[in-house]
């Protein structure tokens, strides 16, 4: 028995995952929609599921929508749209209450299904158009979603250096869109890449909570129906290992905004992919880590400094925020702690704590419905099949030696410092 | 130990108040991996004028200090405490709010280890004038950070504008200034004050064994020697019925425009079940107000007004209170009119009927499961109920009880010209 069970059925254009547990007070279905990450679709996807969600023809106003959700006890309905590598990724999800902790048995989680269908079958269209008034509102609230980034300065400072460091790799694109490809979206334009990305995505449906696989099955197999389809791959394109380059950006900011990108040339489903995740543990990805502990404790530079992996990319990003004119010092301790690790300068204590805090992390995650889809689907990216179990014992295996190759694998790309308008040069 | 069962949820809550005067509660969570621990005292950053333990003065302390304690608990003669729970598989945290201090602990593996090691830090303080510097430079970075996110300065403005007199006004983590004079000695005069066991509460939810658990909680605090102590005094000047400023508007490097507008709660000395119900009550108002499903949402959608960042909310606590509307907009003017003319309207009560009412009721109480799905959510929002004599499983019951009667009463109450504020970040 492993710690998760997970059953997987091929049905007509997409595969079903339904994982059984009765620790949830809800039901969660997640629908998954992934194409590879482009210029010329990255705004009309970041729109469609915006679009999906105001109207159905059931329900054309979006007040009408919402209300049946709430009548649905409150069922909670939200999309996304997401980056895992190179590729693009829409999810629409529906958490519902489990009617058997209510006084109410209305079956809720076929009416969810049910609505779910509704939202991505039965839009608000007409002769091969989007009703145009809604496709105005979600164009207009997607530039305010496009434009925030530029208002919170961590977000904005994350988006920056990713831009800087992947120029001219389908990574660097934004996830939400481009502000000037917004207004050329028609209504009939949008309801086009509607019907092609529901050809040509692949797709998946998640269900999690106290259900039956085989009657989700049924219910899923007379709700959606799609067209057979081989689903594209992104070309991924990585920029090749290049002389370290730094970009400096004046702003009216209090803090520095400090952002150091680097490339790990691991991805998920690689063979060192367990060894990278202690690395980025044992460097950066914890309050134990070496940068906390120097950048923060011992040199109090920063409230925040700390890594984090793009699994499928092959990325690490360090981030901070320090005063403007500790920059330098901030950048040599990190590139020291860096060297640290690539001469093996770190004990098998600290490889046991970042073991026992990964694990931990993983297994936590699974305690939630939506954190259990989203370390399941990184298999459908990756195109591999880890199970939980693999990636606990993978990682519980792993040794000195392969961290420390690891490490000298990953190559400093870019630093990117928002620094303020009074910064000395 | 004492056993509360709730059918309807399937849930179970032991709980059992020690000799020393804490109050310990353990939820088993079945079939979840971890386990959350939160270890809470009733102390947080408005608790700035009080007397201290064995003393017969008043003092006053520094604006940011209940913060700064929470920050240098975690350091130790011998190291840091993250450094502990990391060997034993834990992520731990903490957080200081307006009312409390919460230190936690999550875990898969070990977490008896990690149940002596929470009690254990909180209850061994550590304090040298060395280390309390060294974390001026690290609270400085934390305040900055804020300075610079233009949604914190915007809800804190809100709140800045409310109120005259009562400390909820100051910032949590105070300001650079304000915590230069904090000292060693001034933190073990908070500690000592706040940090007894009868002022605290500690909750257990996850992949736990209620009666090992509590046995082994049991013997802990028997260990260490705490002599009874009296009720604390604390001193909150009153505070006037109007808002303290009409309006506040902030220029700051952005884009795009927000506005909230506030709304001061009456003052209230409401605990119990009835905080509950006014609470829920106005809760479900600002529901059929500004829900998506309601029409003043879909007027301010569809007028260009709003966007996703939309949002509302209701926060009170013994002696204060607040409700909010507002996010990112166009125009801030017109949308702080709109929001103003909606609540203005509610107060006449004539919005409010039963089809609206059930809706909502139906919303919150799915609201209410969803959230019980969280070890988190469970262990902060039990305590902080507890901390003002309500129950959080009493909210599915209360929420049957409330009327279309209930959400006029609370609509009447709250809404007042003199009690509305308005803050705005706007471009530079």
């Amino acid at each position: 028995m492993g710690v998760i069970s997970e059953t997987i059925k091929e049905m007509q254009g997409y595969k079903l995952h339904v994982v059984q547990t009765e620790k949830f007070k809800t039901n969660t279905i997640v629908w998954k929609m992934k194409a590879p990450l482009t210029k010329d679709q990255v705004t009309q996807r970041a729109l469609l599921p915006h679009v999906l969600q105001a109207s159905t023809a059931g329900f054309p106003t979006t007040a009408k929508l919402r209300s049946y959700l709430d009548d649905l006890y409150g069922a909670n309905m939200f999309v996304d749209v997401s980056k895992k590598g190179e590729y693009q990724v829409i999810s629409l999800s529906i958490e519902v209450a489990n009617e058997k902790f209510l006084s109410d048995s209305t079956p809720l989680l076929a009416k969810a299904m049910e609505l779910l269908s509704e939202m991505i079958r039965n839009p608000l269209a007409d002769n091969g158009s989007f009703d145009s008034e809604t496709v105005d509102k979600e164009k207009r609230t997607l530039k305010q979603r496009i434009q925030s980034v530029y208002d919170d300065k961590m977000r904005y400072s994350s988006f920056r250096l990713i831009q800087e460091m992947c120029a001219g790799e389908p990574y660097a694109l934004p996830v939400n869109g481009e502000l000037e490809a917004v207004d050329k979206i028609t209504a009939t334009s949008l309801y086009e890449y509607y019907q092609k990305a529901f050809a040509e995505d692949e797709l998946d449906l998640y269900v999690i909570g106290d259900v039956s696989p085989e009657q989700v099955a049924t219910t899923a197999s007379t709700l959606f129906q799609f067209a057979e389809r081989t689903p594209k791959e992104s070309n991924s394109l990585n920029g090749a290992n290049r002389e370290e380059k730094t970009i400096k950006e004046k702003q009216d900011v209090k803090q520095g905004k400090l952002n150091i990108g680097y490339r790990t040339n691991i991805k998920y489903g690689d063979r060192d992919y367990y060894a990278l995740q202690l690395f980025n543990g044992i460097y950066g990805g914890f309050s134990h880590s070496k940068l906390f502990l120097n950048v923060r404790e011992k040199n109090s530079l920063a409230y925040y400094v700390a890594s984090r992996l793009e699994s499928h990319k092959g990325l690490m990003m360090v981030m901070s925020g320090v005063e403007f004119e500790n920059f330098d010092l901030a950048v040599k301790i990190i590139k020291e702690q860096m060297e640290a690790m690539k001469s093996g300068d770190f004990t098998e204590e600290e490889i046991d704590q970042t073991k026992a805090v990964i694990e931990n992390q993983l297994l936590e995650t699974l305690d939630t419905a939506r954190g259990m889809v989203e370390l399941l689907y990184h298999n459908v990216v990756s195109k591999v099949e880890v199970s939980l179990d693999d990636w606990l014992k993978g990682m519980q295996e792993t040794t000195k030696d392969e961290v420390v190759a690891v490490a000298n694998k990953v190559n400093l790309d870019t630093i990117y410092f928002l620094t303020g308008m009074e910064a000395a040069e | 130990m004492e056993k509360i069962e709730f059918e309807q949820l399937k849930e179970e809550l032991y709980y059992e108040k020690l000799e020393n005067g804490l109050d310990v509660y353990i939820l088993p969570k079945k079939g979840f991996n971890k386990t959350y621990a939160t270890f809470t005292t009733k102390y947080g950053s408005i608790d700035n004028h009080f007397k201290p333990f064995g003393k017969d003065e008043f003092t006053k302390v520094p604006d940011g200090i209940a913060h700064f304690l929470e920050h240098k608990l975690f350091e130790k003669e011998d190291g840091d405490v993250f450094q502990q729970f990391s060997r034993q598989g834990a992520s731990a945290n903490a957080f200081t709010s307006f009312t409390r201090t919460a230190y936690l602990f999550s875990s898969t593996s070990h977490v008896e280890k990690n149940l002596e090691t929470l009690m254990d830090f909180v209850q061994e303080p550590y304090f040298t004038e060395k280390t309390v510097e060294k974390e001026k430079g690290i609270i400085g970075q934390e305040i900055t950070m804020y300075d610079d996110n233009p949604d914190w300065r915007l809800y804190y403005g809100v709140i800045e504008n409310m109120f005259q007199k009562h400390p909820v006004k100051i910032d949590i983590a105070g300001t650079k200034e304000s915590i230069s004079h904090i000292t060693k000695d001034m933190l073990y005069e908070c500690y000592n004050t706040f940090y007894h066991p009868s002022n605290m509460l500690l909750f257990v939810v996850g992949a736990v064994e209620p009666t090992q658990i509590m046995k082994q909680i049991k013997e802990n605090q028997a260990k260490k020697d705490y002599s009874a102590q009296p009720e604390i005094e604390r001193i909150f000047e009153s505070e006037i019925e109007e808002v303290a400023q009409k309006k506040q508007v902030l220029k700051m490097n952005v884009q795009t425009p927000k506005c909230i507008v506030g709304i001061k709660a009456p003052s209230s000395t409401l605990q119990g079940q009835e905080m509950l119900k006014k609470e829920l009550s106005i809760n479900i108002m600002l529901d059929i107000l500004f829900g998506k499903s309601s029409v003043g949402y879909t007027e301010l959608y569809n007028e260009g007004l709003i966007d996703d960042s939309f949002s509302y909310d209701f926060s009170q606590e013994l002696g204060f209170g607040f409700a909010m509307a507002g996010g990112d907009t166009n125009d801030p003017e017109k949308l702080e009119n709109r929001i103003t003319s909606i609540l203005m309207d509610a107060k006449t009560g004539s919005i409010f009927n039963n089809e609206n009412l059930v809706r909502a009721r139906k919303k919150k109480i799915g609201a209410f499961l969803r959230a019980i799905n969280s070890p988190e959510y469970i262990a902060n929002q039990f305590t902080r109920y507890a901390f003002n004599d309500m129950d959080l499983f009493e909210v599915v019951p209360v929420l049957e009880g409330i009327t279309v009667e209930d959400i006029k009463a609370a609509a009447s109450d709250l809404i007042d010209e003199k009690r509305f504020t308005v803050c705005q970040v706007v471009p530079k």
